[in-house]
């Protein structure tokens, strides 16, 4: 085979949203040489996207907010499955983790006194999303570019080349890691732009990725979300955890049909937006759940009066955690209460001025104008559920991020445990700052205490080459398959039968239609074009890797007999808690994925007396309640 | 509802390249990009067009589309009649690597000659105190998403490459103003000066504010009045004013 593009790196940092450039910034700052890849142009990954804001009890707009506060929250939203590690470690370090962004030179919302603004958002119990309007994310990926970007430039200041230790290599895809005796060893990618191939060497690789929403027909996600970091960890031997947990967001769009499943803030909530059925009744008082029922108002009067006086009353039920809203929207619509295309409709006009809708959702005012020919500051949005975010992805140890394979790391959206069976809004992005930030120090660590470099294997390169090339080659072949509508193909199966509300039989039918199109996927081809940018070719390598992690969704929802958080069985409905303890465990052995039961181990004793015995029951088995109650 | 669209798509790479014609279904509803997509799934799978959030937030499907530059995720078909011929070519200012798709490191290597954030002395995280009022001016021009429209429509090296070396445009210029304006920066203390440097290494003189860059402006920033306008009058306030600039630096 020709000689391929080498080089060599202390940590190859596998994506450039939050995660990641968080991860390269530590990484680089500790001294290693570090490489970026990602593959969208640098600036464009997913993060980008996001808009409500990060989550950090800096406690700005309600003083009582602190650390604890933040913690119960996660918990409580993740239905108590959260790695309680992970909650706490976020909790504590996510306000110093925004802060920081400042001296990077974010600029966010401020409050009167000048610190940084803090919004309301689902499951938060005061106002804690530190924001910039409604483009937070935008924010926080410019932010984090542009400190990479000022590394690069303290470095050529002293070695007169930008990329002296840190160098982002942008529309570059991973399609393989490579290891030596089980250890990382390095990575094989190729480039977009040419189709050419590289190989990555260092012993130590962070995994942020993203997550898997491409998947799914109807998706808030980007062209990015193929699951490719969740496959790359399975097949190097590294374990997915939780991965029956899919979160749909409450509110997607819904009409026109181009535009079904992009975003609409929860921020539309937390600034005092409703929820509304065809005929304008305020719906989700109906919804809430026994667990709940302390903290949200059940009248109209009650839930209004708490945006102005929080402490006098409880909070609009428009602000449960989002997979309660999204099952209620589901219901609605399932009943016919719905709006004409399938929804139900989100209020904002008649709640707030419409400058004052202008000012905060500028982005959404923007959407809805642009794409939908709706004026939210005068009529309703409609609004639908749409798949958002995956809770489950690779296990790691909280303090490190490392996962079961000496030298792989992973970090965001990509890494599982933090939220449990559900995230809360605003969680996410302080995920990756904390744990991005971890991730790179812990390669530092290991890089550290390394003795002998591992070494990438020429066999292990040609054969991820060989693979890469194999769709060049099926096009002549009776078999070959269209990796576009191969792609619609799975959407549809995972959409309608490991969706938001799953059944039994649905999800046995979906592993047969997940196992035939597996087969027909080998037969994938590249029918035109050559290896220059050539969009089919990417794809038929990412339905791969999102047919291995729809496998793996498949499998964990079929076992998990229960209904919580981002898994709703109509077959099981009740959220069992013998099921809590359980977690789930998915690794990939000669080519097949299997599903192994493990039980999470109980939470720290200082931590479990953050709550009262009466919420843990709600949780608990009352033979863990037995063990609970001793302890306390 | 659904009708036959026509569309003319720039096929080709660096060395050569064509207009050619497609018919496409177009659905209600539908934006530019979608039908570039259907393209790629029905006729043409090898088609490459960047992008990524499809809800113009991230910058990345930018092309000129009858000519105009513009997001093809943001350009709703219904804008056009139904017999019309649409053509959607490449961004002319930057070298075309194939199809859609160009070749826009220029945006990268200018971004890097901009001398970042320089955090205040003695403060730590968690101490900045800022004013509402004093941080929206930059607020305005950190809503850019980098979808380089603006370059792609500024004039100065639209169709001159020879001025791509000495100028940033107005992406950069205005990431000059927006630090800037930034109210904590403290470049000027370290011994920089932001807006001599936009004239020096930046190339702000050449800019004669004809506001094309504004209005291609996804993201409607007032890239023009806002930014390169105060630049430019900062630049003239230093060069011939000493006092004033002398007595600006004191108050600041
Ligand atoms: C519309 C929307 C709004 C949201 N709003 C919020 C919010 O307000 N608050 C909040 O907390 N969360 C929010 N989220 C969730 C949050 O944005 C994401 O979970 C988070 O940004 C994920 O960040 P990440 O760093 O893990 O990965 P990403 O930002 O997704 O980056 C993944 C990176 O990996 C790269 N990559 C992937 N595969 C490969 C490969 N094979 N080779 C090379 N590179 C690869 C990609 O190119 C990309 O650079 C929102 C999500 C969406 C969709």
């Amino acid at each position: 085979m020709a000689d391929i593009e080498r080089h060599d790196y202390d940590v190859i940092v596998i994506g450039a949203g939050g995660a990641g450039l968080r991860a390269a910034i530590e990484a680089r700052s500790r001294g290693l040489r570090t490489a970026v890849v990602c593959k969208s142009l640098f600036g464009k990954a997913h993060t980008v996207m996001a808009e409500g804001g990060i989550a950090a009890s800096m406690g700005n707009v309600n003083s009582r907010d602190n650390w604890q506060v933040h913690y119960r929250d996660t918990m409580r939203g993740g239905k108590f499955l959260n790695n309680w590690r992970m909650a706490e470690l976020h909790a504590k370090e996510a306000p110093q983790r925004v802060w920081e962004l400042e001296t990077y030179g974010a600029l966010f919302d401020r409050t009167p006194e000048g610190k940084i603004s803090q919004r309301n958002f689902g499951g938060h119990e005061y106002p804690r999303l530190a924001h910039v309007g409604d483009r937070t994310g935008l924010e926080l990926i410019r932010t984090l570019q542009q400190k990479i970007v000022s590394l690069q430039q303290e470095d050529h200041a002293e070695h007169g080349d930008y990329e002296a230790r840190l160098r982002v290599y942008p529309e570059c895809t991973v399609t393989e890691l490579l290891l030596d005796e089980g250890r990382i060893a390095g990575a094989f990618a190729y480039w977009r732009e040419n189709g050419r191939f590289l190989r990555l060497e260092a012993p130590t690789v962070v995994l942020a990725t993203g997550g898997i929403g491409k998947s799914f027909k109807v998706t808030s996600n980007s062209w990015e979300y193929t699951g490719d970091g969740h496959a790359l960890a399975l097949r190097a031997g590294a374990n997915l955890i939780d991965m029956e947990f899919v979160q749909f967001h409450p509110t997607g769009m819904v009409y026109p049909p181009s535009v079904k499943g992009i975003l609409v803030t929860e921020s539309v909530r937390g600034d005092g937006g409703v929820l509304r059925d065809a005929e304008g009744r305020r719906f989700m008082f109906d919804y809430v759940p026994e667990v709940f029922k302390g903290s949200y108002a059940d009248s109209e009067q009650e839930a209004d009066g708490w945006y102005s006086d929080p402490d006098n009353n409880r909070r609009p039920p428009e602000l449960l955690p989002r997979d309660e809203v999204a099952r209620a929207i589901n219901s609605e619509v399932k009943e016919g209460r719905g709006s004409p295309h399938g929804g139900v409709y989100l209020d904002v006009a008649s709640r707030l001025p419409a400058e004052e809708i202008a000012r905060r959702l500028p982005s959404m005012h923007h959407q809805f104008k642009e794409l939908a020919d709706v004026d939210i500051t005068a009529e309703s949005m409609e609004v639908g559920p749409t798949c958002h975010y995956v809770m489950g992805g690779v296990e790691v140890d909280p303090d490190t991020a490392a996962s079961g394979v000496a030298g792989l790391f992973a970090a965001g959206e990509a890494a599982g445990g933090m939220h449990g069976s559900n995230r809360l809004g605003g969680n996410s992005l302080g995920d990756l700052l904390v744990f991005g930030k971890r991730a790179g120090a812990g390669a530092a660590e290991y890089v550290a205490g390394l003795g002998a470099r591992p070494e990438v294997s020429q066999a292990d390169v040609e054969a991820a080459e060989q693979r890469a090339l194999r769709p060049f080659e099926e096009s002549g072949s009776a078999a070959a398959q269209h990796p576009y509508a191969l792609h619609g193909e799975l959407q549809q199966v995972m959409n309608e039968l490991v969706g938001i509300i799953r059944r039994g039989e649905e999800m046995s039918s979906a592993l047969d239609e997940l196992a035939e199109l597996k087969d027909r996927a080998g037969h994938m081809a590249v029918f035109e074009g050559n290896r220059q940018f050539n969009p089919a070719w990417h794809l038929t390598l990412d339905v791969a890797n999102m047919l291995l992690v729809s496998e793996c969704v498949a499998r964990a929802a079929l076992r998990r007999t229960e209904s919580r958080g981002g898994h709703t069985r109509d077959d099981h409905p009740g959220m069992d808690a013998t099921w809590r303890r359980r977690q789930l465990v998915c690794e990939h052995r000669d080519g097949a994925v299997t599903v192994t039961e493990r039980t999470h181990p109980p939470m720290r004793r200082d931590l479990l007396e953050l709550f009262d015995i009466t919420e843990l029951r709600k949780y608990f088995t009352a033979d863990e309640l037995g063990e609970v109650t001793a302890e306390l | 509802m659904a009708y036959q669209a026509h569309l003319q798509v720039w096929r080709g790479d660096a060395d050569s390249g064509e207009l050619r014609d497609y018919t496409v279904e177009a659905n209600e509803g539908e934006v530019v990009l979608d039908l570039l997509h259907r393209l790629q799934a029905t006729q043409c799978p090898d088609l490459a067009v960047r992008w990524n959030c499809k809800a113009g937030k991230c910058g990345s499907c930018s092309a000129e589309v009858n000519g105009r530059p513009r997001l093809t995720c943001m350009t709703r078909m219904s804008v056009f009649a139904e017999g019309e011929t649409i053509t959607v070519t490449p961004m002319r200012t930057f070298p075309v690597i194939k199809d859609l798709v160009c070749d826009v490191s220029y945006n990268y290597v200018k971004a890097r000659e901009v001398p970042s954030f320089t955090p205040p002395e003695g403060l730590e995280p968690g101490e900045y105190r800022m004013q509402q009022v004093d941080v929206q001016r930059s607020q305005e021009f950190r809503k850019c998403i980098e979808c380089f429209l603006c370059q792609d429509t500024c004039h100065v090296i639209r169709d001159h490459e020879e001025n791509k070396e000495s100028f940033s445009g107005p992406r950069f210029l205005m990431r000059v103003a927006e630090l800037e304006m930034h109210p904590l920066d403290s470049y000027e203390e370290a011994g920089g000066n932001r807006a001599e440097e936009a004239r020096g290494e930046h190339g702000l003189g050449m800019c004669n504010i004809t506001k094309c860059c504004t209005d291609v402006c996804p993201e409607h920033i007032q890239i023009t009045d806002n930014s390169l306008i105060p630049l430019k009058e900062r630049v003239a306030d230093q060069r011939y004013d000493p006092i004033t600039r002398f007595f600006r630096r004191k108050k600041d």
